[in-house]
C-alpha cells in the first residue's frame, strides 16, 4: 500500500458562528485525479484554499507525502507550495504583465530561471495548451475567457508541478470550450503523472477529468467513490445533484414565489 | 439614555483600536519582509517611477503655485510693516518646512495612494495575490515592500524639487510683480535658510512616503467584496492618509522645533 500523496483528516474550519468545514477526511492516491463535487457555498473553495496553505484549518491534519503541513510556515510552506500548481477559476493572471510573462512568473521568480530560457519554457507550455507563440506578446485583458483559462493553465502547470489544484476550471465557458479545457486538463496531468484535485459543480466535467468523485455537502463529504460508480451511489443526495433536480433532499434557501 | 451613547462610543474606540492595531501588525510585518531578500529590484524601479516621474507635473504645479500665492499675501502683509525684505525668507522657510511637504504629499497620496489600494485591491478580489503564494512568491514582499521602498525613497526628491520650483514662483512674483531687485531676492532667500528647514521637510517626506506606501498597501491588501470592495478601500487610503499626513506633521514639527 502506497501512502497517499494528499491525507486530510478531521479538517475543520470556520468563519466565525459559520461552520464551513465540519470534518473532512480525504485520501488522494499518486497520480489520482479526484474531483469534489458540491453546489455553491458548500464550502469546496475552502476546502481548496486549506490544502493548498492559502487558509490555515482550525483543526485536523493535512498531510502532502505524509508530511504535516496544517500549520506550517515560512520556509517549510514554500517547500511544500512549489510542490502545487492551481488553476483560479477566474484565471486569475497578472494583468500588469504580458501572457509570456504570466506563465513564465514562477520559474523565473521563484526558482530563479534566466528570463531567456524561462521564455522558452513558457512558449512550450502555450504550446502544450494550443497556444501559439504570438499570443505570448499580448496582455490577459486582450484574450478571451476561454484563452485566459488556458494561459492559466499553462502557468500552473509551468513548474512542473506534483499537485495540480483545479478550481472550477469549465465554469464560465461554452459547452465546447469547456469541453477543450477537460481534455487539456486530462492530457497535462497525464503528461506530468501529477495528482490532482478539482472542485466543479460541472457534472460532465467531473466525469471527464476525475477518477474518483467525492461530494460536500454541509462541511462533511458524504459520498465519495469511483467515477464510474456516481450512477449508483445509492445517495439521495447524490443523486439529486448529478441530475440536477430542485426537489430532494438538497433544499436551497429560496422563497416561493 | 446615557446608556447607548456610552455603548455606542465604547464600540467606536473598540473599532478604532482594532483598525490601529491591524494597520500595527501590518507595517510591522511589511517593514520585517523588506528588512530581508529578496528584493524585487525591478518592481521598486517601477514604483519609483510611478511616484516620483509620474507625479511631477502635479507637484510641480502645485509649488510654483503655492510659492507664488506665498509671495503675494505675505507681502500684502508684511507691506504694512514696511518689512517687504522678510518676503523671500517667509517664502522659503513655509516652503521648505511646511508646504512643501505636506501639499506634495497630499497630492501625492490623492494621485498614487488610491491607485495602490485600487491596483491591490482589484488583485486581491480577482485571486492575483492568492496566485503569487501559489507560485512561492511571497505578496507581501513582491507587492508591498517595493511600494514602501519606492515612497520613502521618492518623496524625499519629490520634495527637494518642489521646494525649488516653489522658490521659483515666489522668485517671479516677486520680481515681475512686486519689484524686488532679482539679486536681492536670492540673497534675502538663501542668507536665512538653514540646513535644518530643508532637512525637517525631507524627513517629514520619507514618513509621508512610508504612510502613504503604507495606506495604499493596507486597504489594497485587506479589501473584500468585488468592485465596491475596492472603490471604498481607494477612498479609505486617500483619506487615511491624508489624515495621518496631517497628525504627523505636526508630532515632526514639535520634535524638530519645539523649545
Amino acid at each position: 500500500m502506497v501512502a497517499p500523496k494528499i491525507s486530510l483528516s478531521g479538517v475543520t474550519k470556520a468563519f466565525g458562528p459559520k461552520k464551513v468545514l465540519q470534518g473532512i477526511d480525504l485520501d488522494v492516491a499518486v497520480g489520482e485525479s479526484m474531483v469534489v463535487i458540491g453546489g455553491s457555498g458548500t464550502g469546496k473553495s475552502v476546502l481548496l484554499k486549506c490544502i493548498l496553505g492559502l487558509l490555515q484549518p482550525d483543526g485536523g491534519s493535512i498531510k502532502i507525502d505524509g508530511e504535516e503541513t496544517a500549520g506550517i510556515n515560512g520556509r517549510g510552506r514554500h517547500r511544500v507550495m512549489r510542490k502545487f500548481g492551481m488553476l483560479f477559476q477566474g484565471g486569475a493572471l497578472f494583468d500588469s504583465l504580458r501572457v509570456w510573462e504570466n506563465v513564465a512568473f514562477g520559474p523565473i521568480q521563484s526558482d530563479g530561471m534566466l528570463p531567456a530560457q524561462a521564455r522558452e519554457v513558457a512558449i512550450a507550455k502555450l504550446g502544450a495548451v494550443g497556444l501559439g507563440p504570438e499570443i505570448g506578446e499580448l496582455f490577459p485583458s486582450e484574450l478571451s475567457g476561454g484563452m485566459q483559462k488556458r494561459v492559466a493553465l499553462a502557468r500552473a502547470i509551468a513548474r512542473e508541478p506534483e499537485i495540480i489544484f483545479f478550481d472550477e476550471p469549465t465554469t464560465g465557458l461554452d459547452p465546447i470550450m469547456a469541453d477543450v479545457i477537460n481534455d487539456l486538463i486530462v492530457k497535462c496531468v497525464s503528461d506530468l503523472g501529477a495528482t490532482a484535485v478539482s472542485i466543479t459543480h460541472d457534472m460532465a466535467s467531473a466525469r471527464k477529468i476525475g477518477h474518483r468523485i467525492a461530494m460536500l455537502h454541509e462541511g462533511r463529504l458524504i459520498w465519495q467513490g469511483r467515477t464510474a460508480e456516481i450512477d449508483h451511489s445509492g445517495d439521495a443526495h447524490v443523486d439529486q445533484f448529478i441530475h440536477g433536480r430542485a426537489e430532494g433532499p438538497i433544499q436551497m434557501q429560496v422563497r416561493r414565489l | 439614555m446615557s446608556l447607548p451613547l456610552i455603548t455606542l462610543l465604547g464600540r467606536m474606540t473598540l473599532a478604532f483600536l482594532a483598525a490601529v492595531g491591524a494597520v500595527a501588525a501590518f507595517a510591522i510585518e511589511a517593514v520585517r519582509q523588506a528588512a530581508q531578500p529578496p528584493w524585487y529590484r525591478q518592481q521598486i524601479i517601477r514604483q519609483m517611477l510611478e511616484i516620483g516621474y509620474f507625479s511631477l507635473p502635479v507637484v510641480g504645479l502645485t509649488a510654483i503655485f503655492t510659492g507664488m500665492v506665498l509671495a503675494l499675501q505675505s507681502y500684502t502683509g508684511f507691506a504694512r510693516f514696511s518689512a517687504e525684505s522678510a518676503i523671500p525668507n517667509v517664502v522659503v522657510v513655509s516652503l521648505t518646512r511646511e508646504l512643501g511637504p505636506v501639499l506634495t504629499a497630499l497630492m501625492v497620496a490623492g494621485r498614487v495612494g488610491a491607485a495602490m489600494a485600487a491596483e491591490i485591491g482589484t488583485m486581491r478580489v480577482t485571486e492575483q495575490i492568492d496566485a503569487l503564494t501559489t507560485l512561492s512568491t511571497e505578496p507581501f514582499k513582491y507587492l508591498v515592500v517595493p511600494r514602501l521602498i519606492a515612497g520613502v525613497v521618492t518623496l524625499p526628491i519629490l520634495v527637494l524639487i518642489a521646494d525649488i520650483i516653489g522658490v521659483l514662483g515666489g522668485f517671479l512674483v516677486g520680481v515681475y510683480k512686486l519689484d524686488f531687485n532679482d539679486a536681492a531676492y536670492l540673497r534675502n532667500t538663501l542668507d536665512f535658510l538653514q540646513f535644518q528647514d530643508v532637512f525637517s521637510g525631507l524627513v517629514k517626506a520619507a514618513v509621508f512616503g512610508f504612510l502613504i506606501a503604507l495606506m495604499g498597501c493596507y486597504h489594497g491588501y485587506t479589501s473584500k467584496g468585488g468592485a465596491q470592495g475596492v472603490g471604498m478601500a481607494t477612498t479609505n487610503a486617500v483619506v487615511s492618509a491624508s489624515m495621518l499626513i496631517l497628525t504627523f506633521n505636526y508630532f515632526i514639527t514639535e520634535a524638530f522645533f519645539a523649545r
